[in-house]
């Protein structure tokens, strides 16, 4: 306890916070700009942990967290926005104001279920835990209020860094799982980069409502 | 030495006639960013001296109401100020009130405001008080966020206990006590009407808020109302130098009572410039844009009491 723990907590902070951004935030390219960001905090948290647990093997899992996920991805996604020319405004499903109430409950839903499950575990990867769950959850939540196909991809993106966050506050997670998890993130972001040309292609927008109404389930 | 009674007495004559003085400060901090000569650090006093010794013209159809809100709302004010430490922690008034008392003064003073806006019955004063009502109501919640947050760290909504507390090495570096500064400097430039919120050098009837209240008054009226925004400036900027900046404050003996004293002449001067300096950069934000940039400040105050419960010692 002490210093080292409160850098690891202003760090995880510092994410929940980014998540907070990137819901709120409804303009394409700032929306990446958010993504990069939050990759940028993830990988400083992780070497935190790396610097406090005193485990090299995380500075690996820093580093291929600031290139893939604060570097490689964002700079691919502003790629795609340029590439597919939609500059315009996010819609989102509902007024920001109630979005950021249900991401403030999320986080507060997050706490209470973590904090007494893991009570006695080592605080800094108990508050590591219970903050990477809300940044997942708001991962969820940024998925799910989104019309555009890229707003879902940037709150996968989100959800995946809670996802690494966790990891990396778990003492002993060995190296393979969070290579094995980067790659298969890297791989999704291509898969989703291929589906976002076809989507364009067949219905000429990434508006995804134009999906549903395809299906018949909006009229 | 000295007794918490002078002390009190003491600061209730400094923040009064030290605040005009921090008004005229961040005017020629803005008049000098913007290459413009400026009035004199002195012009606020003259502006209320002058003020007092001019006629009142009061509209035919304004009611007692109207004619007592101004000193009710310098009294409430200063009431305010009275409970916070700014430059010593042994106030004689302190036990008396904590940061909802003094959330509950500066709400109690802008009801009458408002209240008195609406009194007169000009549309100014209409749209003035109801654009009021529509801030106050999404600051007020936010500003008590902050104080939950506080109170759960520090065990106390004093703000003595509060300032102790950040000064022993229990405070550590906690990011919950950051968002609540954020938070804060919001609220606070929303109580004051400064620039982001409102413009108080303005008279474009599209924008004001505060001017709008207070456009029919005259005389010592005003001066009273005067007094009493640059009351309430000098009154935020202590709350946060107070809670989060609390440097050299509750020294023993009279050397750390002279070395608060320039410690919190010190806040105040840098303070002053920040919020002149950060005001010339900005520009002011539509009225109906200001209730997301509250409801920003509200969502860091809920965050940080949240985080709180996963930081040390909790």
């Amino acid at each position: 306890m002490g210093l080292g723990f409160d850098i690891a907590h202003m760090l995880a902070g510092l994410m929940v916070l980014a998540s907070f951004l990137l819901l709120y935030q409804d303009r394409l390219p700032a929306l990446i700009n958010v993504l990069r960001l939050h990759g940028f905090i993830l990988a400083l948290a992780v070497a935190w942990q790396a610097y406090i647990q005193s485990a090299p093997h995380l500075y690996i899992a820093a580093v291929i967290a600031l290139a893939v996920k604060a570097l490689v991805i964002p700079g691919a996604l502003d790629r795609i926005v340029d590439r597919l020319g939609i500059h315009r405004e996010v819609e989102t499903v509902g007024g920001i104001g109630p979005t950021m109430l249900a991401g403030m409950a999320l986080v507060a839903l997050s706490l209470r279920v973590m904090l007494p499950i893991t009570a006695h575990a080592d605080p800094v990867s108990r508050q590591d835990i219970a903050l990477a769950l809300s940044v997942v959850l708001i991962g969820l939540l940024i998925m799910v209020t989104r019309r555009n196909a890229v707003g879902q991809v940037a709150g996968f993106l989100s959800l995946e860094n809670g996802i690494d966050l966790a990891a990396a506050g778990a003492r002993g997670m060995p190296l393979v799982v969070e290579l094995s998890v980067a790659f298969s993130v890297l791989i999704a972001f291509i898969v989703i980069g291929i589906f976002l040309f076809r989507i364009r292609e067949r219905f000429d927008t990434v508006d995804l409502a134009a999906l549903e109404s395809f299906r018949g389930e909006r009229q | 030495m000295i007794g918490p009674p002078v002390i009190e007495a003491l600061q209730m004559a400094l923040v009064l006639l030290a605040a005009p003085g921090l008004v005229g400060i961040v005017r020629a901090v803005k008049a000098r960013l913007q290459r413009r000569e400026g009035p004199p650090l002195v012009q606020p006093y003259r502006q209320i001296l002058r003020l007092l010794a001019k006629e009142v013209v009061l509209a035919e159809n304004a009611s007692w109401l109207f004619r007592t809100a101004p000193y009710l709302i310098l009294a409430l004010t200063w009431a305010a100020s009275s409970v916070v430490p700014t430059f010593s922690t042994g106030l004689a008034f302190a036990p008396l009130g904590d940061l909802i008392v003094i959330t509950a003064l500066l709400g109690a003073a802008r009801f009458l405001l408002a209240l008195a806006g609406l009194d007169i019955g000009t549309s100014f004063g209409g749209i003035g008080a109801s654009r009021e009502a529509m801030f106050a109501s999404l600051a007020e919640p936010a500003m008590l966020m902050i104080v939950v947050t506080l109170a759960i760290a520090a065990g106390s909504t004093q703000l003595s206990t509060i300032a102790a507390f950040m000064l022993s090495p229990a405070a550590g570096l906690r990011f919950s006590f950051a968002l609540a500064l954020v938070a804060l400097v919001i609220v606070a430039l929303a109580e004051n009407g400064r620039i982001p919120i409102d413009n108080p050098a303005t008279h474009l009837e599209l924008t004001m808020v505060h001017e709008a209240m207070v456009l029919e008054y005259s005389g010592r009226h005003l001066a009273m109302i005067e007094l009493a925004a640059a009351l309430k400036l000098l009154l935020t900027i202590s709350i946060i130098a107070c809670i989060f900046f609390p440097f050299g404050l509750g020294l023993p003996g009279f050397a750390g009572f002279l070395v608060g004293l320039l410690s919190y002449a010190m806040k105040l001067g840098i303070a002053a410039i920040l919020l002149g300096v950060f005001e010339v950069s900005i520009a002011k934000m539509r009225v109906f844009r200001v209730p997301e940039l509250l409801g920003a400040g509200l969502m860091l105050g809920l965050l940080g009491t949240l985080l709180l419960y996963v930081s040390r010692g909790l």
